[in-house]
């Protein structure tokens, strides 16, 4: 009986996915025929073709998700030690101000910006979005240091401290080091945020930053389904994978995981 | 240059120094934006002269029925598809732990999770449309006899495409949670309860639930903000009317007409709110619920 629930939950984790499958190599799958009528690799091939936007959104969102991981961790590495390390006045404040932006939508936010970006030339720009993704970003990775900094044994940097190295030395060679698995959790979560980030993106980038998730939404409002669903199997393949990789450092981690629901 | 001399940097300041490039990012974007957002509602126009302050375009929201109509979507659409993926998660992981065969089962909610929204639209559009998959197998099976005999369930009017879209991603996140949770020494305390002579219901009552209710309910309360704020889903997924508060914000701010723009933001601005609210209303709710558990 239990076993009957659980199969029926998991067919129903994987059932959304099949049809995406199918339409990958479908040529043509008319209505009411249970499978295609021919397959095709057309789909895939789009995925290569340099007179299509695909690879060049494929470098755009590597080229963002890398840069935004990058500066939210080196944001939110300080911010993590700080909130970890330190009980002083007006951490709640300091908490409350880093969740905020996780429960206020990205939208709101980004419309009330967004003419401040134009003001500065930063909207329709990589590095203007960029800099907007950090918003949902920096705290993710401010909770993810933050509790790895409070599980930190301290007296291992004040033994290298003691032992001559210098504040830099010891942060690179001892700090850093016991803090590896929630660097790898922190630049995965938020690479994977900005993967998927759909319109903070296309509100700063004004349509002009055309990352995965924006061909992705054109093509789903386009006729060719086949397309559709081969960029599709594009945009969910890098995450799936980063995600598989970085499983064991996930599990059991509920604050971290916090940061995949947004995606 | 000695490094050696940030160890005479007092306390305070290091801790201002340690959480600065955070909180210029949190101020300048969020309470930057947000700010923006409400003064822009109210008619103030950044770089330009001829701004003047009113609360017109509230006054014009609260006579417009597609925003009424979008209130009660949005607000039907969160509180739904987080109510169904709480419990389908709980239930889930529950489940999992009890058959044993954790590892590949969690792998498989944890997979779910690297889905983005935009490609789970798609998903669903392939599923459930009117000659989707599973229009399709029902016309197979003999129950429907064409693409207009089954239900339509995506750019619906209730929006139950939308709601399916997020039960299925946030059931995954849910009960990525709740196994956690339950990994955190649960079995012990409720062997425990049982030597006790607790029943089975009196343990998943009094040991397993309060266990949970703490980070499922934290859980809960991001996938309610974040259903009510996002905009990809409800768009391909929903009508054009009536539509959630997203939508309708960018269809204002898209609009030609400049006018339309404090419309926009305080279209926003009541996204803010209703985040707010529910999340409040949810903390009020569950708070309850765990003192009356003790």
């Amino acid at each position: 009986m239990r076993r009957a629930f659980l199969g029926l939950l998991l067919a129903g984790l994987l059932l959304p996915l099949l049809p995406l499958l199918v339409w990958v190599v479908s040529g043509t799958w008319r209505y009411p025929d249970l499978l295609p009528s021919d397959l095709t690799t057309r789909g895939l091939n789009l995925l290569g073709d340099r007179r299509t936007p695909v690879l060049e959104g494929l470098l755009t969102s590597t080229v963002i998700g890398a840069a935004v991981s990058l500066v939210a961790c080196l944001i939110g590495f300080p911010a993590g030690r700080a909130l970890g390390l330190y009980r002083f006045r007006g951490r709640r404040v300091v908490q409350f101000l880093l969740l905020a932006p996780v429960i206020v939508p990205g939208l709101a936010v980004a419309l009330g910006i967004q003419v401040f970006f134009v003001r500065l030339g930063l909207s329709d720009s990589v590095s203007g979005v960029v800099l907007v993704q950090l918003m949902p970003t920096v705290p993710y990775a401010a909770t993810v240091f933050g509790a790895a900094f409070a599980n930190l044994d301290v007296d291992y940097e004040r033994q290298a401290r003691t032992l001559g190295a210098g504040p830099v030395r010891t942060l690179l060679f001892v700090t850093v080091p016991l803090l590896r698995p929630a660097i790898v959790v922190a630049a995965l979560l938020t690479f994977l945020i900005s993967w998927s980030e759909y319109v903070m993106t296309l509100l700063i980038g004004g349509g002009q930053v055309k990352t995965l998730p924006l061909l992705l939404f054109a093509a789903i409002g386009s006729s060719d389904t086949t397309a559709a669903a081969a960029l599709a199997l594009l945009v969910v393949l890098p995450p799936l994978l980063l995600l598989m990789a970085a499983a064991p450092l996930l599990s059991g981690r509920s604050g971290a995981m916090v940061g995949v629901g947004r995606l | 240059m000695s490094f050696s001399s940030s160890r005479s940097v007092p306390r305070g300041l290091r801790i201002l120094l340690l959480l600065t490039p955070a909180l210029v990012v949190v101020a300048v974007f969020f309470v930057g934006g947000v700010s923006q957002a409400v003064a822009q509602s109210f008619g103030y126009q950044p770089f330009l002269p001829s701004s003047r302050w009113s609360a017109d375009a509230y006054r014009s929201l609260w006579h417009d029925p597609a925003v009424r109509a979008s209130l009660g979507l949005t607000i039907r659409v969160s509180v739904l598809s987080t109510f169904l993926a709480a419990i389908i998660g709980v239930a889930g992981a529950l489940l999992i732990r009890r058959v044993g065969s954790r590892t590949w089962a969690h792998a498989m909610f944890q997979a779910n999770l690297a889905v983005p929204h935009l490609v789970g639209a798609l998903c669903m559009l392939l599923l459930l449309s009117q000659s989707g998959l599973l229009s399709r197998l029902s016309h197979a099976t003999g129950l429907t006899s064409g693409p207009a005999d089954f239900p339509e369930l995506t750019q619906d009017r209730f929006g139950w495409g939308i709601i399916a879209e997020y039960v299925w991603k946030e059931t995954a996140f849910i009960g990525v949670i709740a196994l956690a949770a339950l990994n955190r020494g649960v079995s012990e305390l409720e062997d425990a309860a049982r030597l006790l002579g607790a029943g089975a219901g009196q343990r998943f009552r009094h040991v397993t639930l309060p266990a949970l209710l703490p980070s499922v309910s934290a859980a809960s309360v991001l996938v309610m903000a974040f259903v009510a704020g996002s905009y990809e889903v409800p768009y391909l997924l929903g009508r054009p009317y009536p539509a959630t508060l997203p939508v309708v914000a960018l269809e204002y701010y898209r609009d030609v007409d400049l006018t339309a723009r404090p419309q926009a933001m305080a279209v926003a601005v009541l996204i803010t709110g209703v985040s707010v609210v529910l999340v409040a209303a949810y903390f009020t709710l569950t708070s309850r619920l765990v003192r009356r558990e003790l």
